[in-house]
């Protein structure tokens, strides 16, 4: 499995010095999270005050983990991803990725944005999907269009390969968010409530088929919603993160929690436990 | 009544199910006729006005009964058919043409090098929006006498009034449409890796086409109101003059059906320009795209 990974991080174009690092110590990248999240304070500006979006966060993704920031809206989860994603800098602490501080956007850490219109819409769906591979350099031509082929074909869009977006339902555009992001193998995959905006049939298939292509692929993923079933589901690990300003409440592994044992004591338990994390204090006052 | 009685105690309505039958497809899809297809197409109705307004023309130029002044219909494309054929409208047409398009594709690009300097740093937006607000009221026709105190008789001058005129409404446009392209989109190109010149051109601009392409009509209108007017005042440059000038030199001896003739032709080429270039730009990128219905 590792060597596999190892073999796709080649192939996706990461930087040189990550390369030359990983396989000399071994043991060290085994033991070394993906992505470590370190004391990190996100503040925004507004006209008047600096607004303090998330206090001193911490947390550690490994690889191959689905890893879900949960919380109400006003914890800042979103803007901790954005952070991840390099669009915005820590006030105070730092983000690596691989043990190298991420300085910026780039195509390592492609994001699956709640959006529909993330996607160009001068492009069809498989230059869409080739789009990142080609604008980062990663691929020829050539070798992204065959990528972006054998991507759309595993989240079930062949058939619509030469569409553009805008005569797509809501639910297929993000299977193309979904496809363009995994073709370019990035070294973490983010996902902005992805599918907040679907109804909730929708939602539910593209859950079980996000999990399902996670077992083919084994990427690692980094998701925010602010559903509790979506959390369980979806992550195998859950950052809790109480409002105004974020800071984190609790870190649960979930990976029993499915789709199947949303009816089962451990998982209502579980439901009860996380409810209660992120909702006593605002009962109590 | 109180609340308590309105919920029945037993509810009598049991569940149904019903076996749906197969239905015929041709019931789906009723072809409308061909009458209300052909009356879907702009380019039809467009035609009908067109031709309703000649008619007009044609009935108050007879009762008028005065060529002078206004010639009808019939006499105005006898003057056109006469002016094509010996040469000299379409010799007046090109040279038009010529400056015009020299004039429309610098104002052009020099309102695209202006508004991507605008949206990559503050102080390029501050020089742009105040240059607007200064030159944009301005008209092309005050500063020709200037330019023809800079640049002489000749097209060079021009140039430069037709640059003034486009630069500053193509300006405005393509900038609001480069401040309206979404924030997802925008987060999602730097996402990609991409910045600089490269981010402008693989996102801002193609997100921002519609915007575009309605500054680069209205450039194009204003360049061939510039450069008519342009002409009238100051006509022949080097002995070729344009359409302006084959209006002017006409209407001082009083041929006023070659001077209808003349402003047919530019009216036309702006119908033709509209319907022809800009239309099919618009239906091969944004209608296609769906960006633009």
């Amino acid at each position: 499995m590792s060597l596999a990974l190892r073999k796709r991080h080649v192939l996706g174009g990461a930087s040189l010095d990550r390369e030359a690092f990983s396989p000399a110590i071994p043991s060290a990248t085994a033991s070394m999270p993906r992505l470590s999240v370190d004391n990190v304070t996100l503040e925004y500006r507004t006209r008047q005050h600096v607004v303090k979006a998330t206090q001193q966060v911490s947390f550690n993704v490994q690889e191959g983990d689905r890893f879900v920031l949960l919380g109400p809206s006003g914890c800042g989860k979103s803007t901790l991803l954005k952070a991840v994603a390099g669009f915005l800098t820590p006030a105070e602490g730092s983000i690596r990725l691989d043990g190298v501080t991420i300085q910026g956007p780039g195509p390592d850490r492609i994001v699956v944005f709640q959006e529909f219109d993330q996607l160009p819409p001068w492009k069809t769906v498989k230059q869409n999907v080739m789009f990142p591979l080609v604008a980062s350099r990663s691929l020829s031509r050539k070798a992204a269009a065959q990528r972006a082929l054998e991507t759309l074909e595993k989240v079930g869009l062949s058939r619509f390969a030469d569409a553009y977006p805008h005569t797509l339902s809501g639910g297929m555009k993000q299977r193309v968010a979904i496809a363009r992001a995994l073709a370019m193998r990035p070294r973490v995959l983010l996902m902005d409530e992805p599918f907040a905006a679907l109804d909730a049939l929708t939602r539910r298939k593209m859950q079980e088929e996000l999990l399902a292509l996670w077992e083919q692929e084994g990427f690692t993923l980094l998701f925010v919603t602010h559903s509790i079933e979506e959390a369980q589901v979806i992550g195998n690990r859950v950052l809790l993160l109480s409002p105004h300003p974020g800071r984190v409440r609790a870190e649960l592994g979930c990976a029993e929690d499915s789709l199947h044992s949303l009816g089962s004591e451990a998982t209502k338990s579980r439901t009860q436990t996380i409810h209660r994390l992120l909702f006593e204090n605002e009962v109590a006052a | 009544m109180s609340v308590h009685d309105l919920r029945q105690p037993h509810d009598q309505r049991v569940d149904q199910f019903f076996e749906l039958s197969a239905i015929d497809a041709r019931e789906l899809q009723v072809p409308r006729s061909i009458g209300q297809r052909l009356w879907d197409q702009s380019a039809i109705r467009k035609t009908v006005i067109l031709v309703l307004l000649v008619v007009a023309w044609e009935i108050v130029a007879r009762l008028q009964n005065n060529p002078l002044l206004l010639p009808s219909a019939t006499d105005t494309v006898y003057a056109l058919w006469n002016g094509l054929a010996s040469g000299v409208l379409l010799a007046r047409v090109s040279a038009s043409l010529n400056v015009l398009l020299k004039g429309f594709a610098l104002g052009a690009f020099l309102a695209l090098a202006l508004t991507t300097l605008a949206v990559s740093t503050r102080i390029g937006r501050d020089l742009l929006t105040t240059l607007t607000s200064m030159f944009s009221p301005l008209p092309a026709i005050a500063l020709l006498p200037l330019a023809l105190l800079w640049f002489g008789l000749g097209e060079a001058s021009l140039i430069f009034v037709l640059v003034h005129s486009v630069l500053w409404a193509m300006a405005v446009n393509i900038h609001a449409g480069f401040q309206g392209v979404s924030e997802t989109l925008r987060m999602a190109g730097r996402n990609y890796g991409l910045r600089g010149l490269r981010y402008v051109a693989f996102i801002l601009i193609p997100a921002a086409l519609p915007a575009l392409l309605a500054g680069l009509k209205i450039g194009w209108a204003f360049a061939w109101r510039t450069l008519i007017a342009a002409e009238l005042v100051f006509g022949a440059s080097s002995g070729k003059g344009g359409l302006g000038w084959y209006i002017f030199q006409n209407r001082n001896e009083l041929y006023t059906d070659n001077v209808f003739a003349g402003l047919v032709v530019v009216i036309v080429i702006g119908l033709l320009v509209e319907t022809i270039v800009f239309n099919s730009v618009e239906r091969l990128t944004v209608k296609r795209w769906g960006m633009v219905r």
